[in-house]
């Protein structure tokens, strides 16, 4: 309930559109019970043979009921749909700005794609929230209470009849409905859920199961999950004939109730006897407000189950909470990022990813932070560009404590190259404007070059304005890093976070990226973030983490001399690299 | 049209399930008339000829019961339809999936393996409502306005013949109005899926968004974008609404001049109201199948997208021929795989894969593959393993080409070891028999053994019991590298195919991984497709490959000395370690 209330909410901008479409609706189908019980009137008053001049009045009203129906229902179609793309949008911008703050740090821990493809998905099944599934009852209410009404002036035992067969169909159904998909549609949902990943994992592995000919082991699997959706789906089907069924066998009864109740008022002459048909056809016309009902409620369902996955997500506190009063990194000469005893906990974990971390970054310095994987690496450069808050210790940026700036003013002072750069589906100038759109032709170039992808872009069929495929696909993974360093550059920030940025490429080819890196950014201050160590003598200090605290710090020559780990890390590296032995060494 | 005819093709063995839809309809219809008639007969007797409840109490009853019928019948038609429809969907998945497994690897391939199960799963699930609602209704629209005309024509010829020239209005204003606003609705369709595409886009990119300040004025945008699309839509929609309203016109018009003509002939006494009375009754019964159809088409044809989809995915399919009886060859010491001129070319693709290649492997040698992403090192490896046959050349086994041999068996002397493992879902234990069902508990601990698995076994509380896959236990990816190394040790096949992982992995995890690798080749002959230097450094023979040709072959110092390709990427890595 407090769900569906939620949902109504966003309706709030626009109820005059809504409640236009909720009377267009009602009236719609007012008239065509109006056509259809003046077409009674006027065959069973005709019938009496009174003469043309009684009959006028029905002419005119099954004329008019005839032609202004069609014009309603018209109306009523495209303001309702009107409201649903005011809705559509509204939902989605409504998310967006929901999620913005969540990203990306609330969204790491579930595997993100699919969530947020689910999100789209739920967002497209609320498009019909309004349409189908909160329209039809309130037109179907004004329906019930405006016929029951009516019927009810001929008696109340008759309009009672009438209202009641309505409810029994529009409401009892529904629940009926509803209760049917609850039972077996989660389950359906469960089992297609579980199909799909299935299929996913056999497509992916297709080459392990030829090459170790599982087909047949593959197949039975399949086929009894195929004979567990298969078997849901004949029961829903059951049930939905069920239900349609019922409704017209409930249509039936309601009228067979209203003649029962009126054939003695005839007889009594309580009523007039042409009054009969046209209550017979009032009934058989009104069923028309409550057919649609039972279908609503299986859509409400899951319009419910996609508004709760919605909420859920967008519900979640931000991690990190703008200040109130934002200060700005003051304009200072020799820019600095200070971290001082930083220490940070992951939500939920009982020992801190960071332990009592400091350095100082200048533009020109070089900083390499090494360590094996879960050594807190990567949770360095996500503080750093202030995805979360820190327990202890403090960022400085010029002097300024970072909780006490807006993260936006922040990150104008961080360029970013990470291991998996998001590449949107748009031209390679798109691409690049999103970190600079002011930037001019010359400079987009530069950067381009800069980077190494002049051949490549000179082999782009429109240059700048190539479509690089959803997600980036038509690139390779080189490629792709070297336009997220295209990017770096372009943002002139003045200092340099390095992620993993070779990360996913052969090792035939990171070297040649990393040079490249190291030179473009000779001027700013660079932190990279690395667990291979290559280049290492380039580095103006190698910080090495484990279980995050440093355990070793010194350029690359001091840390070999010493020989703490280090020391061995490289050798280990060193022999898996040229274990084919020194002599091959050219 | 075609199309159309293929999908009825789908029906197969459940034709007959038509013919019951049509049956039933029939008699619903039937049921319809006599409903129609029965309560015309209730309202004459007590409106004209003063009968009262006891006399009419009998018919009443009927009434009910005839009602009861009907409501059976038409629910009995829908729950005949929906099962219809899973009958066909199930088959269809079940031809699908024999032959994706008969095209094997060569034609789902990685970056397309999302787009094939999404086909299996709710490609195959929008054909629902052609054959739960479309085709059914097709049946009923033919048949319910049939019956109704029946049994109006000697009630009223008139009415009759106003209800036989009006129907194929409906039909025809749908297919004129259809067919103009199809290419709209078409468009329309193209504009919503690019806008949902932008705002999966704009989440999914939200990090990177974020990360260059962009994120806050992109709300704005995507207001924007919706608002734009809202109006163009409407305007759409006005036009495409015309349809429903001529529709709904024709059917509210038609009753309306009914009502008036009987009405008139009523007056006039050239007609009787138990008989008006029905037509009346029947009317909106007669318009009703046919404005379904119209709302079901649409239903329908989104199902015809997207099996022009399946279609699609099925004639790229191949139909394998049986292998079975064919030679059973065992790999020797001393035996040679030869490929000589070896062309392929994949389905749909403008160039080919490998332009006429040839090289040979000796037992118990290592031959790397040597060369950038898509100059054909994995169709070597599919073509050796009888995924894919070459339309041009041979690829020899000793005197015996692959053509003469039966594949199953040729694949049991084969142990392959790729990027991405397949997980099923099952215990650890299943996971690693897969490779050898018949594996006794000694070979399968040898094995971990082997492939260093057991810290990982250790690690877990059920150890070998442990549930892998959907539900089970997440592995890294090191993880998973090993336990595909233990699958080859079980399987103790002579030769190995090889893609090396490329994922990075910490100095620590890839040294295990190098040990492992090595004591797997040791002694067996191997394909390696190579992404690592020491690993290429190591191979008794290099096959430099270039655009689907062998542009160098020798070993590391051969190629080092002939300075070309290979040389100049070993250069530009070894230069400065």
């Amino acid at each position: 309930m407090k769900t569906i209330l939620r949902l109504l909410g966003f309706l709030k901008p626009f109820w005059g559109w809504v409640v236009l479409s909720v009377v267009l609706s009602a009236t719609t189908v007012f008239a065509g019970i109006g056509l259809l019980g003046t077409s009674a009137d006027l065959i069973a008053r005709a019938a009496l043979q009174p003469g043309i001049a009684p009959l006028q009045v029905s002419i005119v009203g099954v004329r008019f009921f005839g032609i202004s129906r069609a014009f309603l229902r018209y109306l009523e179609r495209l303001v309702s749909h009107s409201v649903n793309f005011r809705l559509l949008a509204q939902l989605r911008v409504w998310f967006y700005g929901r999620l913005e703050p969540l990203a990306p740090a609330k969204l790491q821990d579930h595997r993100s794609g699919d969530i947020l493809q689910r999100a789209i998905g739920d967002i497209e099944t609320l498009e019909n929230f309004y349409v189908r599934v909160i329209a039809p009852p309130l037109s179907a209410i004004l329906v019930t209470a405006g016929m029951g009404w009516f019927v009810g002036l001929v008696d109340w035992r008759v309009g009672v009849a009438l209202a009641g067969g309505l409810l029994a169909g529009g409401g009892g159904l529904s629940l009926l409905a509803y209760w049917i998909g609850q039972k077996l549609g989660a389950a359906h949902v469960r089992q297609k859920a579980h199909l799909n990943a299935e299929m996913v994992g056999i497509f992916q592995g297709i080459t392990d199961i030829i090459a170790y000919s599982q087909e047949k082991n593959i197949r039975e699997g399949v086929v009894s999950s195929l004979t567990a959706v298969s078997r849901t789906q004949r029961r829903l089907a059951l049930g939905s004939g069920i239900v349609n069924g019922l409704m017209i066998f409930l249509t039936n009864l309601t009228l067979v109730l209203v003649l029962w109740f009126a054939i003695p008022l005839v007889n009594g002459g309580a009523l007039e006897g042409y009054q009969l048909p046209v209550l017979a056809m009032l009934t058989l016309a009104s069923f028309e407000a409550v057919n649609s009902l039972p279908q609503a409620a299986q859509l409400l369902r899951g319009n419910l189950e996609s508004a709760q996955r919605l909420f859920e997500i967008s519900d979640q506190p931000p991690a990190v909470i703008e200040p109130s009063h934002p200060l700005e990194a003051p304009a200072v000469h020799d820019t600095r990022l200070e971290i001082s005893h930083l220490t940070f906990t992951y939500p939920g974990r009982p020992l801190p990813t960071l332990n009592e971390i400091s350095l100082s970054l200048l533009p020109g310095r070089k900083i390499a932070v090494v360590g094996e994987s879960g050594a807190g690496k990567s949770t360095l450069v996500q503080l750093l560009l202030r995805y979360w808050d820190y327990d202890e210790g403090e960022i400085l940026l010029n002097g300024v404590d970072y909780k006490k700036m807006d993260t936006i003013s922040i990150r104008r002072f961080l360029g970013v190259v990470s291991a998996a750069p998001y590449l949107f589906s748009a031209s390679v100038r798109q691409n690049l404007l999103i970190v600079r759109p002011d930037a001019d032709e010359q400079e987009l170039f530069r950067a381009i070059q800069l980077a190494g992808l002049s051949e490549w872009l000179s082999a782009l069929p429109n240059g700048l304005e190539t479509w690089i495929g959803e997600h980036g696909q038509l690139l390779s993974g080189g490629e792709r890093q070297r336009l997220a360093v295209a990017r770096a550059f372009l943002s002139q920030a003045p200092f340099i976070l390095l992620d993993e940025p070779t990360a996913g490429l052969d090792s035939l080819n990171e070297i040649l990226l990393m040079r490249t890196i190291l030179s473009l950014f000779k001027e700013r201050g660079v932190l990279w973030i690395t667990h291979r160590l290559i280049e290492m003598d380039q580095m103006d200090e190698i910080i090495v983490l484990q279980n995050g605290r440093i355990i070793e710090r010194g350029n690359h020559h001091r840390l070999l001399t010493a020989g703490g780990v280090y020391a061995g890390l490289w050798q280990a590296q060193q022999r898996v690299l040229w274990s084919a032995g020194p002599e091959l060494l050219v | 049209m075609k199309l159309d005819k293929r999908l009825l093709g789908l029906l197969g063995a459940e034709r007959w399930l038509m013919l019951l839809i049509g049956g039933v309809s029939l008699a619903a219809a039937i049921l319809i008339v006599l409903q129609a008639r029965l309560l015309s007969r209730i309202l004459t007797a007590v409106f004209l000829q003063g009968q009262d409840l006891n006399a009419a109490a009998l018919w009443l009853i009927s009434l009910l019961l005839v009602g009861a019928l009907r409501a059976g019948a038409a629910g009995g038609v829908e729950v005949i339809s929906g099962w219809l429809a899973v009958k066909v969907k199930e088959s269809l998945r079940r031809t699908l999936l024999n032959r994706l497994l008969d095209g094997g690897p060569a034609y789902i391939r990685q970056e397309n393996s999302g787009e094939v199960s999404n086909t299996f799963t709710n490609g195959v699930e929008a054909l629902d409502a052609y054959y739960s609602q479309y085709l059914p209704q097709l049946v009923i629209a033919a048949i319910t306005p049939l019956t109704v005309l029946l049994a109006v024509f000697p009630l009223d010829w008139l009415s009759g013949l106003i209800f036989l020239l009006t129907a194929p209005l409906i039909p025809i204003f749908m297919v004129l109005i259809g067919k103009g606003s199809e290419s709209i609705t078409r468009r329309q369709w193209q504009a919503l899926s690019r806008m949902s595409a932008f705002f999966l886009d704009t989440l999914q990119g939200l990090k990177e968004l974020k990360q260059w300040n962009r994120s806050r004025g992109h709300a704005e945008r995507i207001s924007r974008v919706s608002e734009d699309y809202r109006r163009k839509t409407m305007g759409v929609l006005r036009v495409t609404f015309l349809s429903a309203f001529v529709l709904e016109m024709v059917a509210t018009i038609s009753t309306a001049v009914v009502a008036v003509q009987i009405g008139l002939r009523l007056l006039y006494g050239l007609m009787q109201f138990e008989q008006a009375f029905v037509v009346l009754l029947l009317a909106p019964e007669f318009y009703q199948p046919l404005r379904l159809l119209g709302q079901r088409f649409h239903a329908g044809m989104s199902g015809v997208s997207a099996a022009n989809r399946i279609f699609a995915l099925l004639d790229s399919l191949p139909t394998r021929a049986d292998s079975a009886g064919r030679k059973d060859l065992t790999f020797k010491s001393g035996d040679l795989i030869r490929f000589e001129n070896v062309c392929f070319q994949y389905h749909h693709r403008e160039t080919a894969a490998l332009k006429g290649i040839n090289f040979e492997i000796r037992s118990g040698e290592m031959l790397a593959l040597v060369g950038n992403s898509g100059s054909g090192k994995t169709t070597i490896a599919h073509l050796l393993m009888g995924f894919i046959q070459p339309q041009q050349g041979r690829i020899w086994i000793n005197q015996h080409s692959l053509e003469e041999i039966d594949l199953l068996k040729w694949r049991q002397q084969i142990a392959w070891v790729g990027q991405r493992p397949y997980i099923m879902n099952g215990t650890l234990r299943d996971n690693l028999l897969l490779a050898a069902p018949q594996a006794g508990e000694s070979e399968l601990q040898m094995a971990i053994r082997q492939a260093k698995l057991e810290e990982v076994i250790a690690r877990l509380p059920e150890g070998l019991g442990a549930l892998l896959g959907e539900e089970g236990a997440k592995f890294s990816s090191g993880e998973i590298q090993r336990l595909a190394l233990a699958r080859a040790f079980l399987k103790n096949a002579p030769i190995i195919i090889l893609d090396e992982p490329t994922a990075h992995l910490d100095a620590a995890l890839e040294r295990i991984l190098e040990e492992s690798i090595r004591s797997l080749c040791a002694g067996r002959t191997v394909l390696m497709i190579a992404h690592r230097l020491p690993t290429v450094m190591r191979a008794d023979r290099i096959l430099v490959l270039r655009d689907g040709q062998v542009v160098e072959e020798g070993n590391h110092s051969q190629l080092i000395q002939e300075n070309g390709y290979y040389a100049s990427l070993v250069r530009g890595y070894g230069g400065r370690a």
